[in-house]
């Protein structure tokens, strides 16, 4: 209904563009403090657990190796654009040939990755992408010529975005590349391609009975979220200047996913929501007494809550609470359907 | 016509490429091998003899470990992605109730010769039957109402794994520790091939690795609750409908499983080390032996870990010396074969 052209004024568009007016002017509102390290951090978090819930929402795919991806990006990044006094293979190029080259090797990597698991189903899926984002980590760990465990540092920033330059470019770029990302993802999931997405992931052997290759597109939509992280990848290399191997480590790549079941799994709105929730504990919670060190135990046990309570996320409070609209919630992967089991399909 | 003919053509290939990369490797550690430590195998026998053991003892630990993840995913589609935390906290409970029994080992820990079997047995035992409960009562307060959406219960499992963690750390600090192996076992033993000099202690390992290997083949074939359990891997309602009372199965299944991850931290903590982290890399190994040899299936986690330990162990041996620090790619490429040939892993089979 909400795409129909009816200009009404619902709770979601309210509150949306409330979030964006508050985004533009965020600097104006908060610190510099908050502005160039939280929020940031928020926005390019918010990337990659957006490509997680496209995956998730229009595919019924929840993959794990979207952290790989973006460490990828981010790796090659600081292969490519260092000059000497780190590790890696300094290869000193300009920073815009980098990032279409970076671009380009993640995109490689997602289309890799896609092709060994896009023929698994549901949780085999999510184990194998969980392997595959593993296997990277351990890469960059081990294969000292590209990064070993210390990892890059000093990867250069374009100078008109460099904290130098002003303290607030980075962030809006960062804005402005998440904005696009998210109407990007919105469109592609209506597109023709995106319709089939959402047709496999709630019956993959009607559709390919109906001669659609359900696998070449759940290959593809892999490849195309991989490419979603990698930006992402590239702007956290700008913003922390270093990438190491635990940048992309197990414990990383589960904080994606705990902003995305935070955020709610089948909207991609929640992608920003949780990862500023994640952002504020992360930031916070040490310096709260009885928590200080114990911060992750923190983050679990809301995880825990709020997937045992609400499954579907903040988006999911927010959507019962603004409810009286209720509606059926497409590609809600955590309850039970017959499809999100693996079926092989051949 | 022609469109299937192509089609034809380039499955041949993929096939002849696939037979290259299974055949090359084997080729290069029996003939070629330059550039390595050891050399080729026919002409330095005894190194590859050691390589080997050394990837069937690896297997060994990694089947304990693994057998319990796959045991409960194919009995109740549960993906316990705690499983390694369990491994690391069976560690340290064996650890910490070793250094009580024994008294003191102070910061450099304690030497094999002053630990007897008993003070290894005793508290390995504890430890399995601990971390047997947590699993249990994890099953009970949080899995066991969310039957049947394997998705959320992956997310719990997640959430319990990173508290688990986290908490490990709090209390056992973040150095690395390892249990002491009882002086029985820490010695060196001839095994009369090429003079082969061995570590009793792998082929400890390696003799609990078929020893839980029987014990779990007899368990499922031959006992009636392992008869219940093969039938409700393949049709849990109908199981639940014949009057069988499956939720007892299942947590049944889910203390053995856990006790099997807390064996293997045992295990792997007096072998190697305990500390965070190893409970990822253990969740890893246990994920992608299940992968490749098929989920739920025991026979699929033997293989798994069979292939896995060898290709670690052979990739770390036999890369040319300048290349060692590449053998995670054979993991990622042993992984890749399977899943490009069987999807579902060697032995798995569709729900």
């Amino acid at each position: 209904m909400s795409w129909t052209r009816r200009s009404r004024l619902t709770p979601d568009r309210v509150a949306g563009t409330v979030l964006v007016l508050l985004a533009l002017f965020a600097p104006l509102i908060f610190s510099e403090y908050w502005v160039a390290t939280l929020l940031t951090q928020m926005l390019f978090l918010g990337i990659v657990a957006a490509s997680l819930i496209f995956l998730s929402a229009y595919g019924g795919m929840v993959s794990l190796a979207q952290t790989a991806i973006y460490g990828v990006a981010g790796f090659a990044l600081g292969n490519l654009t260092t000059n000497g006094n780190t590790k890696g293979l300094n290869l000193g190029w300009a920073e815009f040939p980098g990032i279409v080259v970076a671009l380009g090797v993640a995109l490689i990597v997602a289309l890799v990755f896609g092709a060994l698991s896009s023929r698994s189903y549901g949780i085999y899926f999510l184990m194998i992408t969980l392997v595959l984002s593993v296997i990277a980590n351990l890469f960059f760990g081990q294969v000292t010529s590209v990064s070993g465990f210390g990892g890059i540092s000093g990867i250069p920033i374009p100078e008109f975005l460099s904290r130098t330059a002003h303290p607030d470019r980075l962030y809006f770029a960062t804005l402005a590349v998440a904005l696009i990302v998210y109407v990007a993802l919105r469109y592609v999931a209506r597109t023709p391609f995106g319709l089939t997405l959402q047709g496999i992931r709630d019956d993959p052997v009607r559709m390919s009975s109906l001669g659609y290759n359900v696998t070449l597109h759940r290959m593809l939509a892999f490849t195309f979220a991989g490419f979603i992280a990698a930006i992402g990848g590239i702007l956290f290399v700008w913003w922390n200047a270093q990438i190491a191997p635990s940048t992309i480590g197990l414990s990383a790549t589960i904080d994606v996913l705990v902003i995305a079941v935070i955020g709610g799994l089948y909207r991609l709105e929640g992608a920003w929501l949780g990862a500023l929730v994640f952002v504020v504990i992360n930031n916070y919670a040490p310096d709260i007494g009885f928590i200080s060190e114990r911060f992750h135990t923190l983050i679990g046990v809301i995880f825990l809550v709020i997937v045992l309570v609400s499954p579907n996320g903040l988006i999911g409070l927010w959507e019962r609470v603004t409810a009286g609209r209720r509606r059926a919630i497409p590609g809600d992967i955590t309850q039970e359907r017959g499809s999100a089991e693996p079926t092989p399909v051949g | 016509m022609t469109e299937f003919a192509a089609y034809g053509s380039l499955r041949r290939a993929a096939q002849i490429l696939l037979l290259a990369l299974v055949a090359f490797p084997v080729i290069w550690v029996l003939f070629i091998a330059s550039g390595t430590t050891f050399g080729p195998a026919v002409s330095d026998p005894k190194d590859f003899l050691i390589t080997l053991l050394n990837g069937l003892t690896a297997a060994a630990l990694y089947f304990v470990v693994a057998s319990g993840f796959t045991l409960i995913f194919g009995l109740m589609r549960v993906v316990n992605m705690a499983h390694g935390a369990f491994f690391l906290l069976g560690g340290y409970i064996a650890l910490r109730l070793q250094r009580d029994m024994v008294g003191g080992g102070g910061a450099l820990g304690l030497s094999s010769a002053q630990v007897s079997l008993a003070q290894w047995v005793l508290p390995g035992l504890a430890a399995v039957a601990i971390v047997a409960g947590a699993g249990l009562i994890m099953q009970q307060l949080f899995l066991r109402w969310n039957q049947g959406q394997d998705l959320r219960q992956a997310l719990i499992t997640i959430a319990i794994a990173i508290i688990l963690a986290d908490q490990m750390l709090a209390h056992f600090g973040g150095v690395a520790e390892d249990i002491s192996w009882p002086g029985t076992f820490d010695k060196f033993v001839n095994l009369h091939v090429y003079g082969i000099q061995y570590t009793l202690t792998r082929l400890v390992i390696l003799v609990i690795g078929l020893a839980v290997g029987g014990a779990l083949w007899f368990w499922l074939k031959k006992t009636r609750t392992g008869m219940v359990i093969r039938a409700g891997v393949d049709d849990r309602d109908m199981v639940s409908a014949m009057g069988i009372n499956i939720q007892l199965t299942f947590a049944i299944a889910f203390t053995v499983g856990s006790g099997l991850a807390g064996l293997g931290g045992v295990i792997g903590g007096s072998f190697a080390s305990l500390a965070p982290g190893v409970d990822a890399n253990w969740l890893l190994n246990s994920l992608v032996v299940v992968i490749i040899g098929g989920m739920g299936s025991l026979g699929g986690a033997a293989i798994g870990a069979l292939l896995l330990g060898l290709t670690t162990n052979f990739a770390a041996a036999y890369l040319p010396a300048d290349y060692t620090y590449y053998s995670i790619i054979f993991t990622f490429v042993l992984l890749a074969i399977v899943l490009a040939v069987r999807p579902l892993g060697l032995f798995g089979r569709p729900a």
